[in-house]
C-alpha cells in the first residue's frame, strides 16, 4: 500500500503534464470545427497532397540524415578507436559537446557560414554557395547535429572489441578492410542499429533546424503541425498530423528499445 | 637447415620502457620452443614481434629465411592462438575456423573440407554450428587451435594458450597438444608460458626469460637437469640455491660437507651456488653428523610434505619428502644433499 502511495506523485505528474494533453490532442483530432465527432478530420488531412508531401519529405530527410550520420559517425568512431592521434580525447569530447547544444544553434552556425550573407559567400562572391535554403541545407545540418548520436555508441562498441580478436584476424591473412567488414562491424551491429534508430526518431521529430534554416518547400510533419496550429489556426488538422507524428515516434522508440535490449542481452551472454 | 623462425637482436621499446632487449633466437621446422618466464619477462612481446603485432625498435624477424620485419601480420602466414581464444563471437565454430581460409580466397569446397578436417583433428566436429558463447573454455581453446591450424601455417604461435583453463582441463589440454604436435611434424611451434611444467611437457627447447632479456636457452631436459644460471634453476624446478665454495673442478664445500659437483663451463671467479631441487633434499632427525637445520614450517600437500628449513649455516632451503616421521616446527634436523647437483652462476 505504501509503495502505491509513493507511485502516486510521479503518476499524477505524468497524467497532468503528458497524458492529459496527449489525450486532448487525440480527442481534438476527431472533433471537427463545428463540434461533430468523427473521422472527417482524418479523411481530410490524410487525403491532402500537403500532408502526403510532408510525410514523404519527413521520411526521406530522416532516412537520408540517419544514413549520413551512420557513415560519418562510424568513420569518426573508427578513427578515434583504432587510429589514435595526439589530441584524440579532445576531439572525442568536442564531438560530445555538440550533444549538449540546442539543434537550432547548428542551423544558426550554418547560416553564418553558408547563408547568402555568410562567411563563405563573402569570401567566394555572392551566390557562390547556395544550398542552405534547400533540403540539402536541412540534411547537412541534421547530419552535423545528430552524428554524435551514432558516433558515441559506435565508439563504445569499437573500444569493447578485444584487440586480440583484431590481431588474430590479421594473422589469419585478413586485410584491414576484411577485418573491419567481418569482425568489427558485425560485432558493433547492435550498437550501430540502436544509434541509428534513435537518430531516425530524432530526425523525424526535428523542428528547430527546419524552422531556422527556413528552406523553401521543406515542410516536414512537425513543421506542418506548427503551420496548421500557429499560422492557419486549423487545430483539428494540426492534431491529426501531431497524432501521426506521435505514432511514428512511438513505433521508432519501441524499435530502438528492442534493438538496444538485444544488444545488451548479447553483451551479457558474451561476458558470461 | 633454414630456421622456421629467427629473431636477430630484436628489441622492443615503449618510450623509455624496454619490453624486449636484444633477443636472438632460432626455431627449426618441426621444433617446439617454449618461451618461459614470469610476467614482464618479455616473452609475449617476443611472440608479438614474430606475429607482426608489434614493430621491433631494433633487430630483424625472419620466417623461413625471409625478412618479414616490415610486413604486416596478414602477410606472414602464421597461426596464432592467444590466451583469451579471441574467437569471433558473431560467427559459428565453422565460420571461425573458415575465416583464415576465406581471407586467403580458398575455393568454397576446399574451405568446407579443410574446416571439417581440422575440427575433426581437435575433436570438435560435432560443434560446427555452435557459437563461441555456447562452448566451454576447453572447447573454445580447441576451436582457436583449429582456426590457427586451418591455414596450414609453417609456424604456430601459442601465447599462454592454457592459462585461462582450470588445472584439470589444463592437464587434459597438455595431452591434447602433445597428440596434435605428433600429427604436425613439420610445424614449428613457439609456445609462450609462465608454467614450467607446461614448458617441460611440450617443448623440445626452452628459452628462459627475465626482465625483457633471454637468460638461457637449451634442450628442456638439459636446462632442467643442468641449468647454468641461478634464475633458471629457481624458475624451472624451484631449486634451492645454496652458496658454496668451489674446492676444485669436481667438488664444492658447503659448511663441513664436501659434495661432488662439476664447475666445468662456469667462468672462474664467478659467484656460484648449488642448485638443489626440493625432492633431492634428505631430512632426518638430528644424529650429530651432516648439516644441522631447524624446521620452520611443515605443509602437508597430499602426496607428501613440504618442509621449510633453516640451515645453521644461515641459509634457508625447502625440502619435499613423502613422510616427515613425526617432525614438527622447531625440531632440529639433519639435512643431506646428494652429489651431482648442478652448480649455477649467481647473477
Amino acid at each position: 500500500m505504501r509503495r502505491l502511495l509513493w507511485l502516486l506523485p510521479p503518476v499524477a505528474v505524468l497524467v497532468v503534464f503528458f497524458g492529459y494533453p496527449l489525450a486532448l490532442v487525440l480527442h481534438q483530432s476527431f472533433v471537427s470545427d463545428d463540434g461533430v465527432v468523427g473521422l472527417a478530420n482524418w479523411h481530410e488531412v490524410l487525403a491532402s497532397a500537403e500532408f502526403r508531401r510532408a510525410l514523404v519529405r519527413t521520411v526521406l530527410l530522416a532516412v537520408a540524415a540517419t544514413a549520413g550520420c551512420l557513415v560519418l559517425g562510424v568513420f569518426l568512431a573508427l578513427v578515434i578507436a583504432f587510429a589514435p592521434f595526439p589530441g584524440v580525447r579532445a576531439v572525442s569530447r568536442l564531438v560530445d559537446v555538440v550533444l549538449a547544444f540546442p539543434s537550432f544553434l547548428i542551423a544558426l552556425a550554418f547560416t553564418f557560414l553558408y547563408g547568402s550573407a555568410g562567411v563563405v559567400n563573402a569570401a567566394l562572391g555572392a551566390g557562390a554557395v547556395d544550398f542552405l535554403y534547400s533540403p540539402w541545407g536541412v540534411l547537412l545540418a541534421e547530419i552535423t547535429f545528430y552524428t554524435p548520436f551514432v558516433m558515441r555508441p559506435a565508439l563504445a562498441a569499437f573500444t569493447q572489441i578485444p584487440g586480440a580478436q583484431l590481431d588474430v584476424a590479421a594473422s589469419l591473412g585478413a586485410s584491414p578492410w576484411r577485418v573491419l567488414r567481418q569482425v568489427v562491424l558485425p560485432d558493433a551491429l547492435p550498437a550501430l542499429a540502436s544509434g541509428a534508430c534513435l537518430t531516425l526518431l530524432l530526425c523525424m521529430n526535428e523542428f528547430g533546424i527546419v524552422l531556422f534554416v527556413g528552406a523553401k518547400d521543406v515542410i516536414t510533419l512537425p513543421m506542418l503541425v506548427y503551420t496548421k496550429a500557429i499560422v492557419t489556426f486549423d487545430y483539428p488538422a494540426a492534431c491529426v498530423v501531431a497524432v501521426v507524428n506521435v505514432v511514428f515516434s512511438g513505433a521508432l522508440y519501441a524499435l530502438h528499445r528492442r534493438v538496444f535490449a538485444k544488444g545488451e542481452g548479447r553483451a551479457a551472454v558474451d561476458a558470461a | 637447415m633454414t630456421p622456421a623462425v629467427e629473431l636477430r637482436g630484436v628489441s622492443v621499446h615503449f618510450g623509455r620502457t624496454v619490453a624486449l632487449h636484444d633477443l636472438s633466437l632460432a626455431v627449426a621446422p618441426g621444433e617446439t620452443l617454449a618461451l618461459l618466464g614470469p610476467s614482464g619477462s618479455g616473452k609475449s612481446t617476443a611472440l608479438k614481434a614474430v606475429a607482426g603485432f608489434l614493430r621491433p625498435t631494433a633487430g630483424r624477424v625472419l620466417l623461413a629465411g625471409r625478412d618479414v620485419t616490415d610486413e604486416p601480420p596478414n602477410r606472414r602466414g602464421l597461426g596464432v592462438v592467444v590466451q583469451s581464444y579471441a574467437l569471433f563471437p558473431h560467427m559459428t565454430v565453422a565460420d571461425n575456423v573458415a575465416f583464415g581460409l576465406r581471407a586467403r580466397r580458398v575455393p568454397r569446397r576446399a574451405v568446407a573440407e579443410r574446416v571439417a578436417e581440422v575440427l575433426d583433428l581437435v575433436g570438435m566436429a560435432g560443434f560446427r554450428d555452435r557459437y563461441p558463447r555456447q562452448l566451454s573454455g576447453g572447447q573454445q581453446q580447441r576451436v582457436a587451435i583449429a582456426r590457427a591450424l586451418a591455414v596450414r601455417p609453417a609456424v604456430l604461435l601459442l601465447d599462454e594458450p592454457l592459462s585461462a583453463l582450470d588445472a584439470a582441463l589444463r592437464e587434459e589440454m597438455v595431452a591434447e597438444l602433445l597428440r596434435l604436435r605428433a600429427e604436425l611434424p613439420d610445424t614449428a611451434v613457439v609456445h609462450v608460458t609462465h608454467d614450467q611444467s607446461e614448458a617441460l611437457a611440450l617443448a623440445d627447447r626452452i628459452a628462459v626469460m627475465r626482465d625483457a632479456r633471454l637468460v638461457e636457452v637449451g634442450p628442456a631436459a638439459e636446462l632442467y637437469h643442468r641449468p647454468a644460471e641461478s634464475f633458471t634453476a629457481a624458475f624451472l624446478g624451484a631449486s634451492n640455491l645454496l652458496p658454496v665454495d668451489v674446492e676444485d673442478a669436481g667438488a664444492v664445500r658447503l659448511g663441513g660437507l664436501r659434495l661432488a659437483a662439476s664447475s666445468a663451463g662456469l667462468p672462474s671467479g664467478a659467484a656460484v651456488a648449488l642448485g638443489v631441487r626440493p625432492h633431492r633434499v634428505g631430512v632426518r632427525p638430528y644424529t650429530g653428523s651432516g648439516l644441522a637445520a631447524r624446521v620452520l614450517a611443515v605443509q602437508w600437500r597430499g602426496t607428501g610434505y613440504r618442509l621449510d628449513l633453516e640451515l645453521e649455516l644461515g641459509h634457508r632451503l625447502r625440502a619435499e619428502t613423502p613422510d616427515v616421521a613425526g617432525l614438527a616446527v622447531g625440531d632440529r634436523v639433519e639435512v643431506s644433499i646428494p652429489d651431482g647437483c648442478p652448480l649455477v652462476r649467481v647473477a
